[in-house]
């Protein structure tokens, strides 16, 4: 320690102290003098400056990025809107502005009472909307006028444009207002409260690539807030373009298809798996929610009990009915319970432990083999086979093929439908399975459900030769300067493996299905290709009694009670290129609601690959 | 155990110098985020929070001596640039630079915990080698190597600001252990060649700053917007000020980031010239009044730490006001206890706990 006295004590060192609180002492009058520059001899022009300084900074609202088809087709675009807003500081009297404004714009005075109120939540120095999307000449008029209406601003602002107004519009979503909880979500850092972003499907999940970025615009303007001049602008960069795997023109014939009926339909590519087409009914406007949903209109939406803001396509779970049974037979033969050959004798119902399971076909089919039994949709066929395979063969199959779980829709909400098994019963319901709940799975009925979206994957995978594909909705993302963002690959989630042979004697069912005297689905058949399909009606109730059907005649039983129409496709069925699934919600019979939906669809295709081969 | 001088030797003054000069900060940070819509917690809570905490860690760190953080500074070190090598590799982004280390309950910034550390590892290195006819060039490798390490990885974040201000920090400091004339001339001579040099090796926006900073009206909107909008702020406020919540460059939203890097200019539009030099004399005591505990310290390590925090806080004090004054480009770096942030209230309280412990252990031997 005594070198540290030593050290310390000398003079120098001690010097040290002294000069270091001098030097601090400099630094800090050198800021003090800085600071009477700045306060006391410039305070004069910095003075003027600040009562001047009435340069703001206006943001530029970028256009959301437009979204495309798979042929560069513009779906959803944006288009300048007019905008009335209010600088709240620079207005003096705000009755008797209010009071002009109501008379200039046609909007009642406690409306417009209202919209200021509710444009506090903004910072001071940002405008307030009090009418959004005028026309032009309500403008022309306000502009006129603006002596008279100090702190008045008409701003042109991009608003989403959806040029296929309700088509598709459960996979693009729609824009809302951000909310106090997104703001400050660190996923919307940077956003300001006013500002629109996606609130479901596309638009939400793809805000990112789709928002843009904001320009600023700095202008000055004088002491009752009216525009001087210009300073310097800073464009708004516009969102990404995003291309989807639909296509327009098969979309729109898919709509008209599908007419007013409840429901769901969709197209894939069965060697990309592409979302070629999609419907989900009854629809919505997604305008409606561009710049602010009425209240009204958001309740009857909510309240309308054929669901339009749900997409059925992905969230509808329904009894996949008799468009299961290839799953139930492909099974079979692989398990070796039952060839094609085998035959069995349908007399139009099926007992077993008491129970007794009726064949659609209440005087039977008489002896039937696989293909028979596809094509009339014989029941009894199935009930047989699926209780000799037993529930635990059975589900496993239809997993397989994707059932029972998400298929991988690139956008949330996806449900996952139900396969059954022993464990689900028990977890579910803490009982044990029953042979009876077995029979009633052959048919796709019982605890079954599946998604459109899952019966369009397993009806493309019945048609590639087993390859599970994940179902794709973006073909890409591409910025102004064309570089490409993002490409989703194609996907195989899994390889199922049959026999050539079990593929063959599905794939001929399902074409007499379609184009043989008898078959459930000859409604869809078409002349220039052969299609390869499958019918369903789908038990929303439980089946009937004898003696209920008897007083029920005519089947006109309430809506909600009629069964669900489904029919699933695929074509050419020797060289196979798209897998269609459309289910009519109480479309009673699969092959009269479903089937003609579904031949419009791949009519369609193949007249649009057609044309797009002789304009090459 | 407890050692009753301990509590005779509080140092009160210093313990008073920081709750007023923070008690300031507070209320001008209310008067800052005024015309806020808060959807939780306001601000200047947040704030006072934060100094309540700090006060604890202060009282914190006076429990142990602080002699025994001499034997700790190496493997301080050592984690420290463990931590700052993975902030770079693992870091969170925000705003293109990767600062953080999320640590789960809170954002870990290593860059502001190097500070304290290389006080702590240089107060041990000059403690024991200090000379009476001070360094020479030969003698600094080894410090130099030491800083340099820390400097590079931060630079690399990027985060020019804390960078210069971990050398501002170690410059003070060797200056005060001495070096030798023809080593001064040296020093001078490698700072110019590194400037020049780091000149090409600036980041654009970086670049763009200083640019801005020299003639700020070429990018009013850019940039240059902050430096002018201060300026107005701080010379509008004139002598006397326009009173407190009544700065309009503030109230009106003009001035960018006032609650944090420019919360002096919010307090000069309202309080003037007389509030600003009340304020900075507070300052200026609180610096002399370290160098006045570094003075009277028990040992050469402890004189070394509280020069060493001491010059920490200075030079941030010298760079925030220097910024928003104008007189040196914007880099980002907070007043202490006037800024408002967790990070920087912790740093500077952690600085303050040591000063108070080295100042309530002078007479301990």
């Amino acid at each position: 320690m005594g070198f540290d006295a030593k050290w310390t004590e000398l003079p120098s060192v001690q010097r040290r102290f002294l000069f270091f609180s001098a030097a601090a002492a400099i630094v800090f009058l050198l800021l003090g003098l800085r600071l009477w520059y700045l306060q006391v001899i410039s305070y004069g022009e910095y003075q003027e400056r600040s009562v001047r300084n009435r340069t703001r900074v206006l943001s530029l609202d970028a256009p959301r990025g437009p979204i495309y088809d798979r042929y560069g087709q513009l779906l959803v675009d944006n288009r300048p809107s007019f905008q009335i807003s209010v600088m709240r500081q620079d207005v003096e009297d705000q009755q008797l502005l209010l009071q002009h404004l109501s008379e200039l714009l046609k909007i009642e005075l406690p409306v417009l009472e209202e919209r200021w109120k509710d444009g506090r939540r903004f910072p001071i120095y940002r405008p307030v909307p009090l009418a959004t999307d005028v026309p032009r000449d309500v403008m022309e008029r306000v502009q006129e006028h603006g002596v008279e209406l100090p702190g008045v601003l008409t701003e042109v602002r991009p608003v989403r444009d959806y040029l296929e107004k309700g088509s598709a519009a459960h996979l693009v979503g729609y824009l809302g207002e951000i909310t106090e909880n997104e703001l400050v979500d660190e996923k919307y850092e940077g956003y300001q409260a006013g500002d629109f972003v996606g609130k479901i499907a596309l638009e939400k999940t793809f805000e990112a690539y789709l928002h843009g970025e904001k320009g600023r615009r700095l202008v000055e303007v004088d002491v009752k807030g009216k525009l001087l001049r210009q300073l310097q602008t800073e464009a708004a960069r516009p969102g990404n373009k995003v291309y989807l795997t639909l296509d327009r023109e098969l979309q729109r014939a898919a709509d008209v298809a599908f007419g007013d009926q409840s429901g769901a339909a969709i197209a894939l590519d069965i060697k990309s798996g592409d979302i070629l087409a999609m419907v989900s009914r009854p629809t919505f406007d997604p305008a409606l929610f561009a710049r602010g949903i009425a209240s009204e209109e958001w309740a009857s939406l909510l309240k309308d009990s054929r669901h339009p803001l749900q997409n059925k396509v992905i969230a509808g779970q329904y009894p996949p009915g008799s468009t299961f049974k290839m799953v139930v037979a492909l099974a079979a033969m692989r398990e070796g319970v039952a060839s094609r050959f085998r035959e069995i004798d349908c007399k139009g119902d099926f007992v077993i432990g008491g129970m007794r399971f009726r064949c659609w076909k209440k005087a039977g089919h008489g002896k039937t083999d696989l293909k028979k039994a596809l094509r009339e949709s014989c029941d009894v066929w199935f009930y047989q086979v699926g209780l000799e395979l037993g529930i635990d063969k059975l589900s496993a199959a239809a997993k397989e093929f994707g059932l029972g779980e998400p298929v991988g829709y690139p956008l949330p909400g996806e449900k996952r439908g139900v396969i059954p098994t022993r464990e689900w019963k028990r977890a579910r319901f803490n009982l044990p399975w029953y042979a009876g709940e077995t029979v009633n799975a052959s048919i796709g009925q019982g605890f079954v459900l599946a998604t459109p979206i899952q019966l369009a994957v397993m009806t493309a995978a019945m048609a590639n030769g087993g390859k599970v594909l994940t179902p794709q909705l973006i073909e890409r993302i591409e910025d102004w300067q064309g570089n490409i963002l993002l490409q989703p690959e194609v996907e195989v989630v899994r390889q199922v493996d049959y026999s050539a042979a079990a593929w063959q004697a599905i794939k001929g069912g399902m074409v007499a299905v379609v184009n043989e005297p008898r078959g459930t689905g000859r409604v869809a058949q078409l002349d220039q290709v052969v299609v390869a399909g499958k019918t369903g009606t789908s038990q929303v109730v439980r089946r009937k009694t004898d003696e209920e059907e008897e007083s029920d005649e005519g089947g006109d039983s309430p809506y909600r009670f009629r069964p669900h129409a489904l029919f699933i496709a695929f074509a050419p069925a020797d060289d196979p290129k798209v897998a269609v699934a459309v289910v009519v919600e109480h479309g009673q019979h699969g092959g009269s609601a479903a089937g003609p939906v579904a031949r419009s669809i791949l009519e369609k295709y193949f007249s649009l690959q057609q044309q797009r081969v002789e304009n090459n | 155990m407890f050692d009753r001088r301990l509590v005779v030797n509080f140092d009160w003054i210093l313990l008073l110098t920081v709750c007023s000069l923070a008690g300031i900060g507070i209320l001008n940070l209310y008067s800052a985020t005024a015309n806020w819509q808060f959807a939780s917690t306001p601000i200047y809570m947040k704030q006072l929070i934060w100094l309540g905490g700090g006060l604890a860690l202060v009282l914190l760190i006076c429990c142990f001596d602080y002699r025994h953080l001499e034997h700790f500074s190496i493997l301080a070190y050592i984690i420290t640039i463990g931590m700052l090598s993975s902030v770079l590799l693992l870091g969170k982004t925000s705003m293109g630079a990767t600062r953080w280390l999320n640590l789960g309950f809170f954002n870990l910034q290593p860059s502001e915990v190097i500070k304290i550390v290389m006080i702590l590892l240089l107060a041990r290195t000059f403690g024991r080698t200090a000379l009476p006819e001070g360094y020479s060039m030969a003698d600094l490798w080894r410090p130099a190597l030491l800083l340099l390490l820390p400097v590079g990885l931060i630079l690399k974040q990027p985060d020019l600001g804390t960078a210069l201000m971990l050398i501002f920090i170690s410059m003070s400091m060797l200056l005060f252990a001495g070096v030798q004339n023809k080593t001064l001339l040296g020093l001078f001579i490698l700072g110019g060649v590194a400037v020049v040099l780091g000149w090409f090796g600036l980041h654009d926006y970086q670049r763009e700053r200083i640019q801005t900073f020299l003639n700020p009206e070429a990018d009013p909107l850019g940039s240059g917007y902050h430096i002018i909008q201060s300026k107005i702020a701080v010379g509008s406020g004139g002598f006397f000020g326009k009173g407190f919540l009544q700065g309009t460059q503030s109230q009106l939203s003009f001035l960018p980031e006032r609650h944090t890097d420019f919360a002096f200019s919010v307090f000069a539009e309202e309080w003037g010239f007389v509030g600003c030099s009340l304020l900075l004399l507070g300052y200026l005591f609180l610096v002399v009044w370290g160098i006045y505990i570094a003075r009277h310290a028990a040992d050469r390590f402890g004189m070394f730490l509280a020069i060493g925090v001491t010059a920490m806080i200075f030079w941030h004090i010298v760079v925030n006001l220097g910024m928003v004054n104008g007189l040196l480009p914007v880099v980002g770096v907070p007043l202490p206890l006037f800024s408002y942030g967790g990070t920087s209230m912790v740093t500077t309280m952690v600085g303050i706990g040591l000063l108070m412990n080295v100042s309530m252990r002078r007479f301990m031997f």
